[in-house]
């Protein structure tokens, strides 16, 4: 006889299976269709309820060049993914709002944060953050920092991360920063800290 | 009894859904990261790549990006009609039908023409027909291998075990070649994917060798590879004029004794290597690569509704090609016209010049001064030995030579009283380039946007980095 948790156990794994399967062959529908989605114009997303943590956002200043960073309280859900997509939700809050210190497009937001294999982590941005993101090697180089070493300071474990744009790798941010690669979050580190220096 | 059959069939259960999970997870990582097919087109132009998209499960590839690098083309769509126009020449295609018309002859498609996104696709298959009535030659195509030769190109090449040693292979090719090189137990594999190797009379060469059996050429996927059999750990050796390859046993295996012997490569990867700075002074034609940015249909940054970032690039290469030579530096500059360049065949120009340094010229709008910037190289899996490991992080042996020359031009162009910031940036071709590189990005002196054009400024900051890498030539290997 089969134990029933055994029976659940394995419902669960197969759904889980299935789920993922669905998502890679939609991730790879995505990459072979050409046709142009419309840019997501969905407003950011209310953070999460819940109690809040204290987490450290390294935020891209325009007008001095340069990351800083900040403390900041948010309520994040427990799930490591969901935490990732919160953290980098915070982080674009700060750039569409009105007083910007490096505005991003309208619309710009995080459709997914996938941590797939141990120390990968795939960060999944909408047309709307790519398509009018400001050109230039500092602006793009800020944002991208911004983005990894705010995921790779609070959640601990990410070795490399692959930028995707609306589900497809693409080859430049907007023209300069290199977006076909993995970057390497030890480098980033390092770039962060030239960044967090006074020119 | 009961315990025990539940026990082994609960183990037999974690079995399978642990293979589950496995196999779920490889099909993911799989699919999600599915390379996309590339065609791989040489021509005495350029060299590049171009993305194959499947249409009915068909290949086709965009007509006007394959043309592009070629002459001067341009194409107009409208209702279902879609005109191209290659130097004189003019074809037709309508969506949905295989039936073109090049110059007003009538000549048919093996499937019907796609129109999407602004991209005129064509299959593939038809390439061979279809080019030389547009392009008035030749082309061969590879079509197993996604590889199109147009006109007489082709690198060709002989294999034969060395007469005084047998245990080296030499292999000789008609023209300079730059393979990724891995080795496996038992193999060595060399992989071309940016030259146009062709196939020997026979694809599996045999030597009379105890250590090197044999040779076996093939071509998949956009590349040719040549896969050499063994029973000893082999390193490639390549000639300064990259014509050369010869496999010899590795020092690991010869110098293994000996504690005093610097540390061998690792045998997993034996980078190919471009001549080290200074080694070949005879052979090096140029000294220094410009590389104005961007042009063509990338304009780069909007500077001002009347300054794209593409003219600066050129106007400010251009004074530093010409500040160079004043200083006796020979220099050759990659995009001297507003014509579209990839970024790999930038590398590719640059690391086929085998010049000590390269420079890339931005412009901006943002901040103020010049930032200089080197390699921050893509993250390198140990891993990992695909065959664009080495294309993208050929800049690594060189970082250090990058950023004396990063340190020398800041120093001059804070003499000249400019503000300058020295970062490292993730910015390509400067990982593909296997020479000292870096980057300029010029951004105005004050608000005024306008002074990026000025002749005045433009002439400081260049006359200042031409001085910069003029006051470390040495380091980099030319006489004073
Ligand atoms: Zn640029």
């Amino acid at each position: 006889m089969i134990p029933r948790h055994l029976y659940i156990g394995i419902s669960v794994l197969l759904a889980a299976v299935l789920a993922m399967t669905i998502y890679a062959l939609r991730m790879r529908g995505r990459a072979v269709a050409t046709s142009v989605s419309p840019s997501d114009t969905r407003p950011v997303a209310p953070p999460a309820a819940g109690p809040t943590e204290q987490v450290t956002l390294f935020v891209a200043y325009d007008d001095i060049g340069m990351l800083q960073a900040h403390a900041a309280r948010i309520p994040l859900p427990s799930v490591r993914q969901q935490r990732a997509e919160e953290l980098l939700r915070s982080l674009l809050a700060i750039y569409l709002d009105k007083s910007s210190p490096h505005p991003l497009p309208p619309g710009s937001d995080v459709r997914g944060v996938y941590l797939v294999d141990p120390g990968l982590a795939v960060i999944d941005m909408n047309a709307a953050f790519a398509d009018g993101h400001r050109s230039g090697i500092l602006s793009e180089e800020l944002t991208v920092a911004s983005l990894i070493q705010t995921l790779s300071t609070n959640i601990p474990g990410i070795a490399k991360v692959k930028i995707l744009v609306e589900g497809k790798e693409r080859q430049t941010l907007a023209g300069h920063v290199d977006l076909s690669g993995f970057f390497d979050a030890a480098g980033i580190n390092q770039l962060a800290a030239q960044l967090q220096n006074s020119p | 009894m009961r315990w025990s059959s539940t026990r082994s069939s609960a183990r037999a259960l974690g079995i399978i859904i642990a293979s589950g999970i496995l196999f779920a997870f490889a099909a993911f990582l799989v699919l999600a990261a599915a390379p996309q097919k590339h065609l791989s087109v040489y021509s005495t132009a350029a060299n590049y790549s171009l993305p194959i998209v499947q249409r009915q499960g068909r290949d086709y590839v965009g007509l006007l990006e394959l043309l592009e690098p070629l002459g001067s083309v341009s194409a107009k769509f409208d209702s279902r009609r879609w005109r191209l126009h290659y130097n004189n020449i003019l074809g037709e295609f309508t969506v949905g039908e295989s039936r073109v018309r090049i110059q007003g002859r009538e000549a048919d498609l093996s499937a019907k023409f796609f129109f999407e996104n602004d991209r005129g696709l064509v299959p593939i298959d038809s390439l061979s027909s279809l080019l030389p009535r547009i392009l008035g030659g030749p082309v061969t195509l590879h079509v197993e291998s996604d590889r199109l030769l147009i006109g007489s190109v082709g690198t060709h090449f002989t294999a034969a075990i060395a007469p005084e040693d047998s245990s080296r292979l030499v292999f000789h090719f008609t023209a300079p070649v730059n393979p990724s090189v891995s080795t496996e137990h038992g193999k060595l594999h060399m992989t071309f994917s940016r030259e146009p190797v062709l196939a020997p009379a026979s694809p599996t060469l045999t030597f009379d060798s105890k250590t090197i059996t044999q040779a076996k050429f093939s071509e998949s996927n956009g590349a040719a590879e040549i896969d050499v059999t063994t029973n000893i750990p082999l390193m490639a050796n390549f000639s300064p004029d990259g014509q050369t390859i010869t496999l010899e046993p590795s020092k690991a295996q010869t110098a293994a004794a000996s504690n005093t012997a610097p540390p061998a490569p690792p045998q997993k990867l034996l980078a190919p290597s471009p001549a080290p700075p200074g080694a070949v002074p005879s052979a090096r034609r140029y000294f220094a690569v410009v590389d104005a940015s961007h042009g063509g249909s990338d304009s780069g940054e909007t500077l001002s509704p009347s300054l794209a970032e593409k003219d600066v690039t050129l106007a400010l290469a251009r004074r530093l090609r010409q500040e160079l030579e004043n200083r006796g530096i020979p220099t050759l500059i990659l995009r001297d016209s507003d014509a579209n360049l990839s970024l790999d065949d930038r590398a590719f120009a640059a690391n086929n010049a085998r010049a000590a340094v390269y420079v890339a010229i931005h412009a901006a709008s943002s901040g103020h001064g010049v930032r200089l910037y080197t390699a921050l190289l893509p993250y390198a899996d140990e891993e990992d030995d695909g065959p664009f490991r080495s294309w993208s992080t050929a800049q690594q042996s060189s970082l250090g030579a990058s950023q004396a020359v990063l340190a020398s031009v800041a120093a001059e162009l804070k003499k000249q009283q400019v503000a300058v910031r020295g970062l490292t940036a993730p910015l390509r071709p400067l990982n593909n380039v296997a020479m000292a590189a870096f980057a300029v990005e010029v951004a105005p002196p004050g608000l005024d946007l306008s002074q990026l054009a000025s002749p005045d400024y433009q002439q400081l900051t260049m006359s200042a980095v031409a001085n910069g890498i003029a006051d470390v030539r040495a380091q980099l290997g030319m006489a004073p």
